[in-house]
């Protein structure tokens, strides 16, 4: 292992400002990633959208893992492992769907949707010696958290809601986006990068980026929204919330959705508001409408894969110690008017994706970082911007400048607590 | 009457409708000459105004505008991603993959209101950072006559591989 010569293990890679390069290329320290962080925690599967009836499953992954998320038809979401108790095969390659069985398609091994082994062809010959009880699906312990689904392989860890702690507060005002309906999921732009998974649960708190990488994206706004994307010029700031958990709030205006309901509505939004006033809503939906359409004003990562990132879910999946999978779900308003929902997949596709306008310049910039980190093995990744707490800050004494690092290194310290557990 | 036969009988469409399929190919292999050499305000303008260009998510959707979509993009969406991919500020396309793509397997129809309908397969290959990447596509135009010739009134580009993921793309399929 590629690891400086302090015989502290791997919690000498991480110091209070500073980590160690091997943690983005060692194969081995991603082996040990897998299972003491991802086999150990809580992680992000799905949103409750995404199984919206009995019967709905979706595809997902723990780590590495391939899952399928399922709703049962008692209305229960399992999350089992997508291998087939026999040998092994996948039982599902779709990624979305409604089924009542998943049946492995190898020697016909079916399964129910809570992954209970239901039948077996020519089971005869086994005699006794295949007791069906004992060969379900693996289903992981699941628990839910306004909507958003994890699971984990720990069986005794804390309860979800303990885990996110401090973070809690921040989901709920991000699902103030549905405006007063439920939040729904309308899709997802995939994209792969050619680097190690935390470069990218950096960036997710990481404000000090925006402006130099998102030139073009700003470039591309009108003068009244480029404003409101200044997002270094607007007291915002980024606190650490505990269990490797952080907030960056760049616009504090949109932190709580349901305020300043009566400034005046964007230019922006202009049409989207006299639509909606056309199909009959009253003024106040309107602009509650339109401003939960417009997005939020934070990213709040949670460790270690998931984010509620302005106005979408922000999903990473470890690939291999070089690449990394992310997933960009955009949200609407589930029963909300259509006009606004198509306005949320406009403003999605403008910055994100492929070919969005700010995440192919994201991937680029993470792909760079993988690359140079090739040469100076024994270099460190400096994440010492803003250590020091603004002072007489309105969110608290505690809290750093929006383009502090503090997010960053709060993920590195869970990092060394779960790696030298 | 034949099952073959059938299929063989001409649509009954005025022959003035249509696009002839040599014109129609001359025009994609001109456009698709332009987007490897990156001449985007040149491919501005093959544009109607009306046209947009999207890059579907799902394969089977068909209805772009109520779907996310990787690139949904009107007139306006089209002029404001060409100034970045040619500002030299956006580091993914500063520069982009250079590509170079095929189109071939033409099929030629008649659309509504004198629209042609073009039908074809794309080959892509991208090179950037010592990698090669093919992509293949379905493409369906929508082509009409303009005093100038030919313009796109719409262009649909299906990737192989939609519904899986990508990776940032720096240019315009």
């Amino acid at each position: 292992m590629d690891m400086p010569a302090t015989g502290g293990g791997f919690a000498d890679l991480v110091q209070d400002d500073r980590v160690h390069t091997a943690l983005y290329k060692d194969p081995a320290i991603f082996d040990e990633e897998m299972d003491r962080i991802f086999k150990n925690t809580w992680v992000w599967v799905g949103h409750v959208s995404e199984v919206p009836q009995k019967g709905s499953f979706k595809k997902s992954w723990v780590g590495q893992q391939p899952v399928i998320v399922t709703r049962t038809k008692d209305d229960e979401i399992h999350v089992l492992l997508n291998r087939c108790r026999h040998r092994a095969a996948t039982v599902c390659e779709k990624m979305k769907g409604k089924t009542s069985v998943f049946v492995c398609p190898y020697h016909g091994w079916s399964y129910g949707l809570d992954g209970k082994l239901r039948a077996v062809p020519h089971s005869s010959v086994y005699g006794e010696d295949l007791d069906k009880s004992q060969f379900p699906l693996v289903s992981l312990r699941t628990e839910q958290y306004n909507g958003m689904i994890f699971a984990t392989f720990k069986d005794d860890i804390e309860p979800l809601e303990d885990f996110l702690g401090g973070a809690k507060k921040w989901i709920d005002l991000f699902m103030k986006q549905g405006a007063g309906y439920p939040v729904k999921v309308l899709g997802e732009h995939q994209f792969r990068f050619g680097g190690n998974w935390k470069i990218q649960l950096e960036n997710t708190t990481d404000a000090y980026h925006f402006p130099i990488v998102h030139k073009t994206f700003l470039d591309s706004l009108d003068a009244e929204t480029e404003n409101v994307f200044d997002v270094l010029g607007q007291g915002g700031w980024v606190e650490d919330l505990g269990n490797g958990h952080s907030l960056m709030v760049m616009i504090p205006d949109l932190v709580d959705l349901e305020e300043n309901l009566d400034a005046p509505i964007p230019e922006r939004f202009a049409e989207l508001a006299q639509e909606l006033r056309d199909e009959g809503y009253e003024d106040l939906e309107v602009r509650r409408i339109v401003r939960a359409v417009g997005g939020g004003g934070f990213n709040l990562n949670l460790f270690p894969n998931v984010a509620c990132s302005m106005a979408f879910f922000r999903v990473l999946r470890p690939v291999s110690v070089d690449e990394t999978e992310i997933r960009h779900v955009a949200i609407g308003m589930d029963g909300g008017p259509e006009a606004g929902n198509r306005m949320r997949m406009r403003l999605h596709e403008h910055f994100q994706g492929p070919m969005g306008f700010g995440s192919p310049d994201d991937a680029e910039g993470w792909e760079r970082v993988q690359r140079g980190a090739a040469s100076g093995d024994d270099l460190w990744i400096m994440v010492n911007r803003g250590k020091e707490p603004l002072v007489d800050h309105p969110a608290g004494e505690a809290v750093t400048d929006v383009s502090a690092e503090t997010g960053m290194r709060a993920a590195y310290q869970m990092w060394k607590r779960m790696m030298s557990a | 009457m034949s099952t073959l036969e059938q299929t063989r009988e001409p649509k009954m469409t005025e022959p003035h409708d249509v696009i002839p399929l040599a014109d129609a190919c001359a025009f994609i292999w001109r456009e698709a000459e332009m987007l490897d050499q990156q001449d985007y305000k040149a491919w501005l303008d093959l544009w109607t105004e009306k046209g947009i260009y999207v890059i579907p998510i799902e394969r089977d959707e068909t209805d772009y505008a109520s779907a996310l979509n990787i690139a949904y993009d009107d007139a306006g969406m089209r002029a404001a991603r060409v100034k970045r991919l040619k500002s030299g500020f956006s580091m993914s396309s500063a520069p982009s993959a250079r590509t170079v793509r095929t189109t071939s397997r033409f099929v030629v129809e008649p659309g509504e209101d004198g629209v042609t309908i073009v039908r074809c397969a794309q080959m892509l290959v991208e090179f950037k950072f010592e990698r090669t990447r093919v992509v293949g596509a379905d493409v369906v135009y929508r082509l009409v006559r303009t005093e100038g010739g030919i313009a796109m009134d719409g262009k649909v580009v299906t990737l192989l591989n939609s519904d899986e993921p990508l990776w940032g793309v720096g240019y315009l399929f």
